[in-house]
């Protein structure tokens, strides 16, 4: 690589290795651990816009409703649920479980769907969805 | 005799371990542990807060209870996504100079968005 200047042996990276769901998952924590880094920005920006007072929020809210603004608060909800699951599991490792392969790359795929699918059954679920009103059947399920 | 595990240089520098090898990695998982507490509670009731446009944003965050939790939700997240961000630095960045100046970013990034973050609440609830 140009511009390495470390002349240390290095480890194989990741064209070395076969491609394993394993491997994607742990792929997927640091992409979605830099997102919610990107994430860190917009909910400063939210405190720092109502602190503002109620002009500069309008205009925050008026961004966070265009397509763009929502497409990122969708993406910001499924890289957090995703980093936390993932996360969660890597307290689970640190405390000597889950490590055989079969069961590593169940809970990588378990991981990856609970992630998706939930970000889009809380998204329905709370009525974020535009035009999708299903607000009543969390009010039904809940019972409040 | 047992065999020691020392490195000659070590053993020559005779200074011991700094004890600090595992710092990183257990500060990584306490501030994640707080953030799966911290994070779920902010997250759920952000979503109602926002409903009440800036009224009940401002209301909300204005809570004692809330603003606190605010400041160690976002002080906790921050702190977790400096020293997450640093191995990532850490990992991909090969020139020492460009690994240098980006750390330091990374540090003063997160200062920032704190100091920020920590204001707006304790302007609102203050």
């Amino acid at each position: 690589m140009t511009g390495w200047t470390d002349k240390r042996p290095m480890s194989p990276h990741v064209q070395v290795w076969r491609w394993h769901v394993t491997m994607l998952g742990s792929i997927l924590h640091r992409a979605t651990g830099s997102a919610l880094y990107a994430g860190a920005f917009l909910v400063t920006a939210w405190l720092f816009a109502a602190a503002s007072g109620p002009e500069l929020y309008g205009q925050f809210e008026m961004l966070a409703g265009t397509i763009v603004g929502q497409v990122v608060l969708f993406g910001f909800t499924i890289a957090a649920l995703y980093h936390a699951l993932n996360g969660f599991r890597h307290l689970v490792w640190d405390a000597g479980h889950g490590f055989t392969p079969a069961l590593a790359s169940f809970v990588s795929w378990l991981v990856i769907f609970v992630a998706v699918i939930g970000a889009v059954a809380a998204w329905l679920l709370l009525g974020l969805v535009p035009g999708v009103d299903m607000s009543t059947l969390l009010t039904t399920v809940t019972g409040g | 005799m047992t065999k020691s595990i020392r490195t000659p240089l070590g053993a020559v520098r005779g200074l011991g371990s700094a004890k600090a090898g595992a710092h990183h990695f257990i500060t990584q998982r306490v501030s994640a542990i707080a953030l799966l507490f911290l994070v779920p509670w902010f997250l759920i009731s952000l979503i109602g807060a926002v409903r009440g446009g800036y009224d009940g944003a401002i209301a909300w965050i204005g809570q004692p209870l809330n603003a606190i939790l605010l400041v160690v939700t976002v002080g906790a997240a921050l702190y977790h996504m400096r020293i997450g961000m640093q191995v990532v630095i850490e990992d991909y960045i090969g020139r020492t100079s460009t690994k240098a100046v980006l750390l330091i970013l990374n540090t003063f990034v997160s200062v920032l968005l704190f100091a920020a973050a920590a204001f707006a609440v304790l302007k609102i609830a203050g």
